[in-house]
């Protein structure tokens, strides 16, 4: 076998391994995704219910709380990046990273100071590698979190917002995370969580021509948001959570389809060139046999004479 | 009988209980609290401990309910809980086992949470 043939039947080779590795990689994410939006769904009652409670407090009683009352002037947010642990996801962190950019771009011109707690291990490497501060991070349940994950992660927030900003406090919280739109869309965006704005919160309501009834508070409305604003909170972070699972699964599965067709397309390519360097290699065999043969059939007729 | 109520159990992963009933006892930060059909709308901070929901055809479903929130109105009863299960569901056995090692270990929220548990098992 010629050279030329040799090496490209080895890169058929490797191309070939890599393409089954793919392959491999996107089925298992594509059957992730549907586990994934199963768990999204599963924490839907739980997130409704809760969302509908705080509304009733918010707009049944004229109850104050520090995670409701907006500051007169912010000066320090405090910003949650959710990013992936691994990467063969595509765009998928780099695009959450970009919008955890603006998003501090916004907050900076705004003259605010940002703190930031980033989520997975993509996250964490991006702003490592820069050398900025992190206040605290997380890492390894980014694929399949649970909701005492979604718990440790609210802990420290919560704690912040709640200290007073000359103490180190913050007056705002931003979570930074990639929405799941459908299994083709994916987009990262960037919410405000609290202070809870209550006035949309009532005007949501209103407008799906709810009443909402004048409800007793047990033990008083006070001690009822002071119970309920931190369940919601983890509760909006675990829903952040699940939805960059699934979204981070629907990213790595497009990546893996489209190296998996790539892979494709290279070993029919070089298929092609490995055909012709052999057709190249016979047809040169048998120049040389028809030229050997002519040139020894010419050497023994001139011996004849 | 007419008056019935909707009761939606939800823990923070999953739904885990829902239909209809005549009585729902929880207990929250102020003492135990009885729901019944017409009730005044109510919203609540529940304890660890466990619910009794008494079903419209006469059954009794416990669950063990760790922290969470009791909210009534219109005749419609929703107990969220981070941590949910029913009494059925218990592995008893369990339970005691992780007992005996949050009393050894002296980790109170564990202990709290194995003892909520073992009650709603004892009241089923």
């Amino acid at each position: 076998m010629g050279a030329q043939l040799r090496v490209y039947k080895r890169r058929i080779q490797a191309v070939t391994a890599t393409k089954k590795i793919t392959k491999a990689m996107e089925m298992i994410a594509a059957s992730r995704i549907v586990k994934a939006q199963r768990k999204v769904a599963a924490s839907k009652p739980y997130a409704t219910e809760l969302t509908r409670a705080v509304t009733a407090v918010a707009t049944g009683s004229n109850a104050k709380h520090p995670l409701t009352t907006e500051v007169e002037a912010p000066t320090r947010a405090a910003v949650l990046l959710v990013t992936s642990d691994r990467g063969l996801a595509g765009g998928y962190s780099s695009n959450a990273i970009k919008a955890a950019e603006r998003l501090r771009e916004r907050l900076a011109s705004e003259g605010k100071e940002v703190d930031t707690y980033i989520v997975g291990r993509k996250g964490v490497a991006y702003y490592g590698f820069r050398e900025r501060k992190v206040e605290d991070s997380w890492t390894g349940f980014t694929d399949n979190p649970a909701y005492s994950d979604a718990k440790s992660v609210a802990a420290p927030l919560i704690e912040a917002i709640q200290k007073e900003t000359a103490e180190g406090g913050v007056d705002e919280l931003h979570i930074v995370f990639t929405e799941f739109v459908s299994m083709m869309t994916q987009n990262a965006v960037d919410d405000r969580m609290l202070p809870l704005s209550l006035d949309e919160v009532a005007e949501e309501s209103t407008r799906k021509g709810e009443i909402l009834p004048l409800f007793d508070f047990e033990p008083s409305a006070e001690d009822v948001l002071d119970a309920l604003l931190p369940r919601y909170v983890e509760s909006r972070i675990y829903n952040a959570l699940l939805q960059a699972a699934a979204s981070e699964h629907a990213a790595r599965r497009r990546a893996m389809k489209s190296a998996t067709d790539n892979a494709g397309d290279l070993i029919k390519s070089l298929s092609r060139l490995a055909n012709a360097a052999r057709q190249a290699e016979i047809t040169q065999e048998i120049s040389e046999i028809v030229g050997g043969a002519s040139a020894l059939a010419d050497a023994t007729a001139g011996s004849d004479k | 009988m007419a008056a019935e109520l909707h009761v939606e159990l939800v823990a923070a992963d999953r739904s885990v209980w829902s239909g209809e009933a005549t009585l729902v006892v929880a207990r929250t930060t102020s003492g135990d609290i009885g729901v019944m059909p017409g009730h005044q709308p109510l919203l609540g901070v529940l304890e660890s401990g466990p619910v009794t929901i008494r079903t419209s055809e006469g059954g009794t479903v416990i669950a063990a309910v760790h922290g969470g929130f009791i909210s009534f109105a219109d005749d419609k009863l929703s107990l969220l809980a981070e941590i949910a299960e029913l009494a059925d569901e218990i592995d008893v056995e369990r339970a005691e086992r992780a007992l005996e090692l949050a009393k050894s270990d002296a980790d109170a929220a564990a202990q709290r949470r194995a003892d909520v548990r073992l009650r709603a098992v004892a009241v089923r």
